[in-house]
């Protein structure tokens, strides 16, 4: 991917804004500590129920907890999960896919057929049981995630490869008198990257969507703390009392993801890769 | 034709051995026991022993699978442990309620992301194409638990319109219906207008063009026509979705649904009903996925030819 790339995306107005947001969110969540004067985890439960006001930008919770300190904190724990179940799914995803690609034979169809069954059921379906097996928390629903996600990526990555196999600079490579592991490391995986990057990009978006789902059935980061998905479960059942408690982190998810895949779709804009996604779809 | 359709039939019975020993082992790796919800405290180790046997549970594990697939095959999902009701009871209670909800969601992303694709396409960067495509954007992007509550929270406390929840009455599936068919047809949307786009270019429209075709009509009975056949297999491929997203919502709306049954079962490590809740999502996937083989081959004329 040129370097130049992702700073482009911002010259496009779309892309100029989504970037602002997650340059926000990412910068609040990193400073969370110096933002605001409350603790996310200090109860005053007289201060409890409270609709926004000048103290409280946007309410407090059953517990008297500042809502926005909650989000920024929540924000940590969301997109620190996200991001990573992800990295861990783009690893994973490029080494199967490769290989895959590069074996051929047996091997490539067993992952195939593997593949195409999982990626034909819903990923919340795929991490819901997944999280029931390893246990809730974090870690459980980080590697949730990132399984949910794989067969997207070794999916791509396959594809990407097997057009590039039939390439002319590839033959001219091998002529050369280029090894096995060279071509693959060198030449095929590189122009493979880019695509997946921006996929991945996108499925962090979704990711994020799906942590939140995670932590509304209670099987998210536990209490105290703070996650979207977890404060969306606590506000639900006080959806009718004290609807903000679930309102914000919803819209902060919602405005969150579409940041991201309105970032990402100035990013395939600006690499030009838009032919190079929809083949391997 | 026919004898492409046995072949594909066929084709789904190694998956559905594949599926099944998945969904067997899976339940098994669930850390809990069953068993612990129903012993009593303080039970002496011969009654555990007992209600294991009465199980099954104290046998090799292919021994148990053995069983276990081939009551399935006789339409036998066993007896739910904490509810005590036959499973294949449960189900037939559930899966009503969840095909009627997903089938309609279905519908309505189908029709709803088809029109908004089409409109969108037509007036192509054009403020109705950025309205459509950023409505369709938020639309999927909130989640579906929270858009629910919150269509809840306006539409039935706030105007009062709708049940608040529950499975009484065709109203009741109004807010569901809405909350899952809203993210579908952002999907559908997306896909129906750019290949919708993408099928304006191509050569045959030109010759229609020149033909002295009106524009919209030939958008809308050849462009559409084409555009189409990848929608369908998006859809198709995605079915178990419709299924899949209902989960979350039903147990929003407390719906008597699988996704409700499911969850419940899940939190309660009764074994029996949510391998038979999985195994009925599984198979939904797979058949949908066939429903959409069918289809497409029924659409596109060169996969006709390809089969005779």
């Amino acid at each position: 991917m040129s370097a130049a790339a992702p700073i482009r995306a911002l010259r496009r107005p779309s892309g100029g804004v989504a970037g602002l947001w997650l340059a926000l969110v990412a910068l609040a969540a990193v400073a969370a500590p110096l933002l605001t004067p409350y603790a996310y985890d200090v109860q005053a439960l007289r201060e409890a129920y409270q609709a926004p006001s000048a103290a409280h930008w946007l309410g407090t919770d059953e517990f008297g907890r500042d809502l926005l300190t909650r989000l920024i904190y929540g924000a940590r724990t969301s997109l620190s999960v996200s991001a990573t179940a992800i990295a861990i799914s783009v690893a994973c995803g490029m080494v199967l896919g490769a290989a895959a690609a590069w074996f051929g034979g047996w091997f490539d169809r067993a992952v195939t057929v593997v593949v195409d069954l999982t990626w034909s059921f819903p990923e919340i379906l795929i991490a819901l049981i997944l999280v029931a097996i390893i246990g809730p928390g974090t870690t459980g629903t980080m590697i949730a995630i990132s399984v949910a996600y794989l067969a997207q990526f070794t999916r791509l990555t396959r594809a990407q490869i097997m057009t590039l196999k039939g390439e002319t600079f590839i033959e001219a490579a091998r002529s050369l008198g280029a090894g096995n592991a060279h071509i693959l490391l060198r030449h095929l995986l590189p122009n493979a990257l880019a695509p997946v990057l921006v996929s991945a990009m996108l499925a962090t978006g979704d990711a994020i969507i799906l942590e939140a789902t995670l932590g509304f059935f209670g099987l998210g980061a536990q209490p105290p703390t703070p996650s979207w998905g977890g404060m969306m479960s606590a506000g639900s059942a006080l959806v009718f009392k004290a609807p903000w408690i679930i309102i914000f982190p919803g819209l902060t998810v919602a405005i969150t993801v579409i940041a991201i895949n309105l970032y990402g779709d100035a990013l395939i804009a600006a690499l030009d890769i838009r032919a190079k996604l929809r083949r391997a779809a | 034709m026919t004898s492409w359709l046995i072949r594909r039939i066929l084709l789904l019975v190694p998956v559905f051995l594949a599926v099944s020993v998945v969904i067997f082992l899976i339940l098994h790796f669930i850390p809990g026991d069953p068993i612990d919800n129903l012993l009593k405290v303080g039970s002496s180790p011969q009654a555990r022993a007992e209600m294991e046997a009465r199980y099954g549970l104290d046998r090799p594990l292919p021994v148990q699978y053995g069983i276990w697939l081939g009551k399935v095959l006789h339409g036998d999902l066993g007896t739910a442990i904490v509810a005590r009701r036959p499973v294949a009871d449960l189900i037939a209670q559930a899966l009503p309620h969840s095909l009627a909800l997903g089938g309609l969601a279905l519908l309505f992303s189908s029709a709803m992301g088809v029109m908004l694709g089409v409109i969108a396409a037509l007036n192509r960067d054009r403020w109705p194409d950025r309205l459509i495509m950023g409505g369709v954007l938020a639309g999927s992007t909130m989640p579906s638990f929270w858009l629910g509550l919150i269509l809840m929270l306006v539409f039935s406390v706030g105007l009062g319109w709708f049940p608040i929840s529950g499975a009484r009455g065709w109203t009741s599936l109004v807010l569901p219906v809405l909350t899952i068919g809203l993210g579908g047809t952002a999907l559908v949307a997306r896909i129906t207008r750019v290949s919708m786009i993408e099928a304006s270019a191509r050569d045959f429209v030109m010759l229609l063009h020149a033909k002295g075709l009106s524009p919209l009509r030939i958008q809308l009975a050849h462009v559409l026509r084409h555009a189409l056949i990848p929608v369908v297999t998006i859809l198709a491929l995605r079915i178990g979705w419709i299924l899949g997203g209902a989960v979350t919502v039903e147990v929003v709306f407390a719906r008597p649904g699988l996704g409700t049954l499911l969850i419940k079962s899940l939190s309660q490590h009764d074994y029996p009903v949510v391998q038979a809740c999985l195994l009925m999502l599984a198979m939904a996937v797979m058949l949908g996925t066939l429903l959409g083989d069918i289809l497409q081959a029924l659409m596109d004329p060169r996969v006709r030819a390809a089969m005779a």
